[in-house]
């Protein structure tokens, strides 16, 4: 293997960060009956459909309003007009989730006043609702596409209306089964919900007893319209501002008040979850998840002796990092290294809120870093094993380091669109993957071929 | 052929395709939906731009120049001058494999890098980042061959890439350093890009270094990416043959055999599309002639292998040749002989490639299967149609921004390998000498041929064909799946693969047979099947 030297370097190698419009895809596949359409060349539609396509083993259809040549000089008005009519030919869809990429903001085009055209141009003709969102990856990556989607959708859609019951749940890029135990959750505390988006079925759905041209599931438009009237906001995401966000736009716009929180990974974590849920609701914690919870301390503290002082490296999205090391803080595993692809600036901060004496304790945060980076780190930092996504694996195996797989993108084991990584049962399932891969390191490298660990 | 299967009717089949499109796409589609005759070969349209909102599988120039043709060979740098997502998704996704010789051999295969444009290099341009990078990954490490690839913002910011890697190479000194303009809204698909990696190629690697190779039987592998280990099993049966390769392009290769590949005295070519401007230009310039070749299949390889050895006229390559024949049949005929009666008569449909959905055809028919549509995601008229319709093909705006080469014979390198009476000789013996005979020719009567079928006519066909097995890419995999037909991946393989030659032949049935022959599929009601009742019932009937 060729090996490498240390150096501060201005251009990028085996980034760790997705693009802008991916995310924003990603989150408009969560809406009712909409498809996500991309402004610019085919091939970043095609790129984006199939890396998605990868973790989630699911159709996903993503269209494109293909630029070539000329229209790469002289604007893409005629081209995005003449997709968004065959899109909606093809796919009767509700909602057309438009997301521009580096092409189409390179050379500036307008796609609002386009679109305003588009419907003087189709006159009394029904129309899909069209929200567009502005996702030039040369700002940000796939996180900021997520949530600019998000936000610009509550923005097209959400009315004022007399006050509800409804909580709005805004949960940020997290796994199909997480959102399907989020809904559970709310249901349970018999909470009236709007979550978005919600691809839990359209990411991973059964098979087809008829063809769809749109996989079923995902929110409602009229869900989605109701969030102006909600009694509050819950929105998942350390580094998330409220200017950047669907619940800040419904606080600013509506006056709801918008809750922000890390995601729920850990008990502590999860104990102010369910805590905002108990005052928003008046209910307090359904027995079930009280059980849930006395589950995962009893796990804890049967564990605790296979994990207490591991080193580990811990990368991926800011907001994904930040819960993440504060629950392995929580399990006595020192994150000496929390890495992110991300850059928004706040990684520090926020995680010092989380566990304030990270600095004495070793723990470290580098955001805007790549593979290299974490690899260099690495050699110093010695960890015990890693936690991030797949994309991690050529590190894990060069420096024989298990890889424990969370997040997104997982395409090299099965079932990533299932796995929980919230609340108290997703605590429960990434502690016992924990523990399992100390248990294994420490099973294989015993000559004697212990049965009992 | 015989037909064992009773086609459908096709201009109803094809009637079905089309009438949900509003008028003006209907007609455009119809010209590219053909009903098949080997005998007198329609014209196909191909190379054309999909429609706006027509969702396609067809990626971008980019991805076909660097994903494709410059991806497989280990030993450059590629770095990506772009925003990061074009060069995240192109990183090593294609499953090119590589064996380096020695474990300390440079393999770069598995870095990506990318100059990762933020605001500030699209408002003010790039070029500064791009050599700075350029200079880290020499720094890094001091690799032969650095090769730049444009994304599309790069075109529009007027960065000069070409220039950028000019004043590097000379600063540099000793790496190759050259730059490839393939953003992705140049050309159709990633048709494109391939005759943008040719043109790169063919002027900065082959003919840079003129030492003789030694071997009696020189030939290049063209149009060969190692995909799943393709490539690997080529090699061993050419040694074992005697046969001398001296580069592949670009499966498995190295600068320094590309730089030498002009000292072959014959070049092969798997995937016509992506690499036959490779094999004119190198027989222009040097007096290599080409040939096509099919390595997927059994039979197919052994006839390959024949004509190679027809080629070089030597009666001791050829007894040879047969001899590796004799010595690897049995293994493959044991193996169908087991399979073949639970895969005879079942149906088959590829939608891949540029070359893939005509080689794939051997092996099914191997099996005893039947291919009722097949078409191209890139290719043009001639992959289809043969060669001879090129004098026919119209030039649109969208081929006429690619670069076509001025290629002249080399005043003191060229030096024809045969006379051209030698050459009528070999094609009347039936070599495909500088020639393609398409796919069409091959496929029966009444079966369909469709280029850059749209996501909505394969789900049709499905509809209407019911096929025991669809072949495509994971983009089509999991919607072809839901509607309980299994999906084989023709570009990764599914992971699984070698599927050239012998040893690849034989994994390929056992992989068809486990895919075909799968009690899940039992589990999943097709639309269709309106009588099979629902899950539960086709459980309780088992
Ligand atoms: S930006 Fe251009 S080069 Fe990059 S993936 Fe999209 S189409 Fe291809
Ligand atoms: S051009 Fe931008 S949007 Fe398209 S793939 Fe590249 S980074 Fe992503």
């Amino acid at each position: 293997m060729t090996t490498m030297k240390t150096t501060a370097k201005t251009a990028t190698q085996n980034a760790c960060k997705l693009c802008n419009p991916l995310g924003a895809c990603l989150a408009f596949r969560g809406i009712e009956n909409s498809v996500p359409f991309l402004h610019g060349s085919q091939g970043c539609a095609t790129y984006i459909r199939r890396y998605l396509i990868s973790h989630y083993k699911e159709p996903i259809d993503i269209a494109s309003s293909n630029f070539n040549e000329e229209t790469a000089v002289f604007g893409g008005s005629h081209n995005l007009k003449l997709g968004l009519k065959n899109v909606t030919q093809q796919y009767k869809p509700a909602v057309i989730g438009i997301a521009t990429t580096c092409l189409s903001e390179t050379i500036g085009d307008d796609v609002p006043m386009i679109l305003k055209e588009y419907r003087a141009i189709m006159g009394d003709a029904p129309l899909p609702i069209m929200i567009f969102a502005s996702t030039p990856s040369y700002q940000g990556s796939h996180m900021e596409g997520f949530h600019a989607a998000v936000r610009a959708t509550v923005k097209t859609l959400a009315e004022k209306g007399p006050k509800s019951d409804v909580v709005n749940l805004f949960p940020g890029m997290i796994s199909p089964s997480d959102i399907r135990y989020m809904k559970e959750i709310m249901g349970d505390f018999g909470i009236p919900f709007v979550l978005l988006p919600d691809y839990s079925q359209t990411l991973d759905g059964g098979p087809w007893a008829e063809y769809h041209t749109i996989p079923p599931g995902g929110t409602t438009t009229s869900a989605i319209s109701s969030t102006g009237s909600a009694t509050a906001s819950i929105e998942f995401g350390s580094t998330l501002e409220a200017a950047k966000s669907a619940a800040g736009y419904l606080e600013e716009k509506f006056g709801v008040p918008r809750h922000s929180m890390a995601l729920p990974i850990g008990i502590k974590a999860t104990d102010e979850f369910f805590a905002t849920l108990e005052r928003l609701s008046g209910t307090p914690m359904p027995e079930k998840h009280l059980d849930e919870r006395r589950r995962l301390v009893d796990a804890y503290s049967d564990g605790h002796k296979y994990v207490f002082g591991r080193r580990v490296i811990v990368y991926g999205e800011e907001d994904l990092v930040i819960s993440m090391a504060a629950f392995l803080h929580e399990i006595g595993v020192v994150p000496v290294l929390c890495a992110s692809g991300g850059k928004s600036g706040q990684m520090k901060k926020r995680l010092l809120e989380r566990i304030p004496g990270m600095d004495e304790l070793g723990i470290t945060t580098r955001e805007g870093v790549d593979f290299v980076d974490i690899e260099n780190e690495a050699e110093t930092l010695k960890p015990d094993f890693l936690i991030g996504n797949s994309k991690g694996f050529t590190m894990s195996k060069k420096h024989e380091l298990p890889l424990v797989r969370i997040g997104f993108p997982i395409h090299d084991r099965f079932g990533g669109q299932r796995l929980h990584h919230l609340g108290y049962r997703g605590t429960q399932e990434l502690f016992d993957r924990i523990v399992n891969t100390v248990i294994e390191q420490r099973q294989n490298s015993s000559h004697i071929g212990y049965t009992y660990m | 052929m015989e037909a064992k299967f009773h086609f459908p009717d096709p201009s109803v089949i094809k009637e079905e395709l089309i009438n949900k499109y509003p008028a003006k796409v209907a007609k455009k589609r119809g010209k590219s939906i053909v009903i098949n005759d080997p005998e007198t070969v329609p014209e196909v349209q191909a190379n054309v731009r999909t429609v706006p909102g027509i969702i396609t599988q067809r990626g971008c120039s980019y991805a076909g120049c660097k994903g494709v043709v410059l991806g497989p060979t280990r030993d450059i740098v590629n770095i990506v001058h772009g925003p990061i997502g074009c060069s995240f998704y192109a990183w090593l996704t294609r499953r090119n494999q590589t064996r380096p010789e020695t474990p300390t051999d440079e393999n770069y295969i598995t870095y990506c890098f990318s100059t990762d444009m933020q605001e500030e290099n699209v408002v003010f341009g790039g070029e500064k980042k791009l050599k700075v990078a350029i200079q880290e990954a020499y720094d890094l490490f001091h690799p032969k061959s650095i090769a730049i690839f444009s994304t599309c913002p790069v075109g529009l910011i007027g960065d000069d890439v070409h220039a950028a890697s000019r004043e590097m190479k000379e600063k540099l000194g000793d790496c190759n350093v050259f730059g490839f303009s393939c953003e992705g809204y140049r050309g159709v698909s990633q048709s494109a890009g391939h005759h943008i990696a040719n043109n790169g190629v063919f002027k900065h690697m082959v003919g840079r270094n003129n030492a003789p190779v030694e071997g009696k039987f020189k030939l290049n592998l063209l149009g060969e990416y190692n995909i799943g280990g393709d490539a690997f099993e080529i090699e061993r049966i050419f040694e074992k043959c005697g046969i001398t390769l001296v580069a592949s392009f670009s499966g498995n290769s190295t600068v320094g055999a590309i730089e030498n590949s002009h000292m072959a005295d014959l070049n092969v070519i798997l995937c016509h599309r992506s690499i036959n401007y490779m094999g004119d230009m190198m027989e222009t310039k040097y007096g290599i002639p080409w040939m096509k070749v099919n390595f997927v299949g059994a039979e197919s390889s052994a006839k390959s292998l024949r004509k190679i050895a027809e080629y070089f006229g030597d009666a001791g390559l050829k007894a040879r040749v047969e001899e590796v024949i004799a010595e690897e049949m049995p293994k493959v005929k044991a193996i169908i002989d087991e399979i073949r009666p639970r895969t005879e008569g079942k149906t088959a449909m590829l939608f891949v490639g540029g070359s893939r959905a005509h080689h794939y055809q051997d092996l099914f028919s191997e099996l005893g299967m039947t291919t009722v549509a097949a078409g191209y995601e890139f290719a043009h008229r001639d992959d289809y149609e043969g060669r001879e319709v090129l004098p026919n093909i119209k030039i649109d705006a969208d081929s006429k921004n690619i670069e076509e080469l001025k290629v002249t014979p080399d005043p003191e390198l060229y030096n024809p390998r045969k006379t051209e009476a030698e050459l009528e000789e070999l094609k009347s013996k039936g070599l495909e000498i500088n020639g393609y005979q398409g796919m069409m020719k091959q496929m029966e009567k009444r079966s369909l041929v469709i280029d850059d079928v749209s996501h909505y006519e394969s789900e049709k066909l499905i509809e209407l064909y019911k096929p025991d097995i669809f072949c495509a890419g994971i983009k089509e995999k999991y919607v072809v799946q839901k509607m309980g037909v299994p999906l084989k991946q023709l570009h990764s393989y599914d992971y699984g693969g070698p599927y050239t030659g012998f040893e690849g032949a034989v994994n390929f049935y056992k992989d068809i047979d486990r895919m075909v022959n799968n009690p899940v599929w039992k589990l999943i009601k097709a639309p269709w099947e309106k009588e099979a009742g629902s899950l539960e019932a086709s459980y309780v009937t088992q």
